[in-house]
């Protein structure tokens, strides 16, 4: 029993991390812009893919480091032709058009690569389990949550100690006086659009190897990184992270007493948040 | 004066629809799709056209009535007039639970919120197969004739019986809502759009408005989902899916939301063209995508509203 629920804890946590990873990014943009990004998940599936297709000629290591950065500059383009459009207009805006652009990665997806789920090779030296009595702890598990750990780390680490990372904190708490200041506002916001894109793309090619590949991969991942926002407390970075890795975990922990509720909980976690703290865990009084 | 005649036109297309849709091409449950969808984002615009309160999850409720008018008829008792109303108790309470938790949140943070929430129903009927039909949808119902007492209504078998049966619970909750609408209620829902620090200063409780728009809001959007389900003699899993909700808002945008008849109009287009698309062409998903696309880059007041801005123009 202790090794079963030990077990889901850390799958768990596992889901919460890669949850995180993608919120992190819808957070960025959000707090920057006020563009809830739905086609998020539809970046995660074309960063999914595009390792998929790169990886005969790269190899594993080479798709997690060139697929990303390819999903990034796709967001880059599409930030500076259509999302640009957004800025300063009623938020229904702008959850219409990333709704349709989610519709339309998600059919062109299927178009490209096929419906069928395909799976994607991982090496062997991920796949083995690290110990006997704990079965679960296989490579690829610790690989992952090592890796969006660093992946958060560099995160925060570019936030606070570059300049451009210190230009997007500005300009989330006051765009208008960094642009007065002398800041290219446009530049810093189709930067910090790639940023988040980026960290969509790296989940995606993350998801591939655990969960396989499918046009739907993005859609279904969607939804509770929104709720690790809320959960987290919107503006907050931190307390997105945070969400996310509490609603993996509690969604994990109720794998095992009642399965059917594995989604349902971490709403449930969501109703109570805003019940008791409508700010979220870590969200301050204010933008939003 | 203008006003009553538009209305005037779309009540007679309304109700003659049946008699026209076969020669243009159509087919009647074309036309009770049409209606129920219809009444579906004119009940969201109320919140959002006419309160200014943007919910991205109204498939919730939608999806709920639908669940309600299938479990019912298919578990407790053959009826559909039972099933409706169970449905839309279901809807709106649920709304009405929700609301409270949301009513204090804006903008950006409260349409989150509604989609996050939205998702909870989904997940429900995806994962209870053995009471939902899990993915696969409800099945193995369907609706039954009506008993008036001195008549019975045989909305099973008579398309046109249903049709007209729908068209009345749409006459009904339109009716309802322009009252509201029209009254002082309705006015101040307008007060808190259009300034909400100022109506709050005039001392309005701003936070039970809205919360009232939003439970009469759910509860039509519920009574369309429960008609929806007698549409199709079905459920779906997808009727209470986050892209559903989106449907009904692009419905309510692309018709104009600062109309009354816009999202009817929205709902319509919306209807025809992914009835047209999906037996076209396989990516209909990129083209309804498209439309959400080129909607807000260059028509985001809607139809009417567009209408409006050129009659205005020219003198």
């Amino acid at each position: 029993m202790t090794q079963l629920i030990l077990f889901n804890v850390f799958n768990g946590l596992v889901v919460g991390a890669f949850y995180a990873l993608m919120a992190l990014g819808l957070s960025l943009i959000l707090n920057l812009t006020g563009v809830i990004n739905f086609a998020h998940g539809g970046f995660l599936a074309l960063g999914a893919y595009i390792a998929y297709t790169l990886l005969p000629y790269v190899g594993f290591w080479g798709a997690l480091v060139i697929a990303p950065v390819l999903t990034a500059l796709v967001g880059i383009v599409v930030e500076r032709v259509l999302i640009r459009r957004l800025y300063g207009r009623d938020p229904l805006y702008s959850l219409l058009l990333t709704f349709g652009l989610a519709f339309i990665f998600e059919d062109g997806t299927r178009f490209i690569w096929g419906a069928q789920s395909v799976p994607y090779q991982i090496p062997a030296s991920l796949t083995t389990a690290l110990s006997p009595s704990l079965f679960f702890l296989t490579g690829y598990r610790v690989f992952m949550v090592v890796l969006v750990a660093a992946a958060v780390a560099g995160l925060f680490l570019l936030l606070t100690r570059t300049r451009l990372g210190m230009r997007i904190r500005a300009g989330t708490l006051d765009l208008e006086t960094v642009s007065v200041l002398g800041v290219n506002v446009r530049i810093l916001r189709n930067l910090n659009f790639g940023l988040g894109i980026y960290l969509a793309g790296l989940a995606g090619v993350l998801a591939a190897g655990m969960l396989g590949l499918q046009p739907t991969i993005g859609t279904s991942l969607i939804m509770p990184s929104f709720v690790a926002i809320i959960v987290g407390g919107l503006g907050s970075l931190p307390g997105t992270l945070l969400g996310g890795i509490l609603i993996g975990v509690a969604s994990g922990v109720t794998t095992v007493f009642f399965p059917s509720a594995t989604e349902a909980v971490m709403y449930v976690m969501m109703g109570i948040v805003l019940l008791v703290l409508p700010r979220g865990l870590l969200g301050e009084e204010g933008r939003f | 004066m203008r006003k009553h005649w538009g209305s005037g036109v779309i009540w007679l297309l309304l109700f003659t629809m049946p008699f026209w849709m076969l020669a243009v091409g159509g087919y009647t449950e074309l036309a009770a799709r049409i209606v129920v969808l219809g009444l579906a984002a004119m009940a969201l615009n109320f919140l959002l056209g006419f309160t200014g309160v943007l919910s991205f999850g109204h498939a919730a409720y939608f999806g709920l009535g639908a669940y309600g008018v299938g479990m019912t008829i298919k578990y407790l008792f053959p009826s559909t007039a039972a099933g409706v109303v169970i449905g839309v108790a279901a809807g709106t309470l649920a709304g009405a639970i929700i609301g409270a938790l949301i009513v204090k949140l804006r903008g950006v943070y409260f349409a989150m919120v509604t989609i996050a929430f939205g998702q909870v129903f989904y997940f429900i009927a995806f994962r209870w197969n053995s009471v939902t039909g899990g993915d696969d949808g409800l099945t193995g119902w369907g609706r039954q004739p009506i008993n008036l007492g001195f008549t019975t209504l045989d909305i099973q078998g008579n398309d046109k019986a249903f049709y007209y049966f729908v068209l009345a619970l749409f006459t009904i909750s339109v009716a309802v809502m322009a009252l509201l609408l029209r009254g002082p209620f309705g006015r101040t829902l307008l007060a808190i759009r259009e300034n909400e620090r100022r109506a709050r200063f005039l001392g309005i409780p701003i936070e039970l408005h809205i919360w009232l728009s939003f439970v009469i809001s759910c509860f039509f959007a519920s009574l369309a989902g429960a008609l929806f389900a007698l549409v199709n003699n079905f459920t779906d899993p997808r009727f209470l899916r986050w892209d559903q909700s989106g449907t009904f808002v692009i419905m309510a945008v692309m018709g104009g939301m600062r109309s009354f008849w816009g999202p009817l109009m929205g709902a319509t287009v919306y209807v025809l063209l992914q009835d047209y698309l999906s037996s076209h062409t396989e990516n209909w998903m990129s083209f309804v995508g498209l439309v959400f696309v080129l909607v807000v880059l260059f028509f985001p007041r809607g139809i009417v509203g567009t209408a409006r801005t050129r009659t205005v123009a020219e003198p």
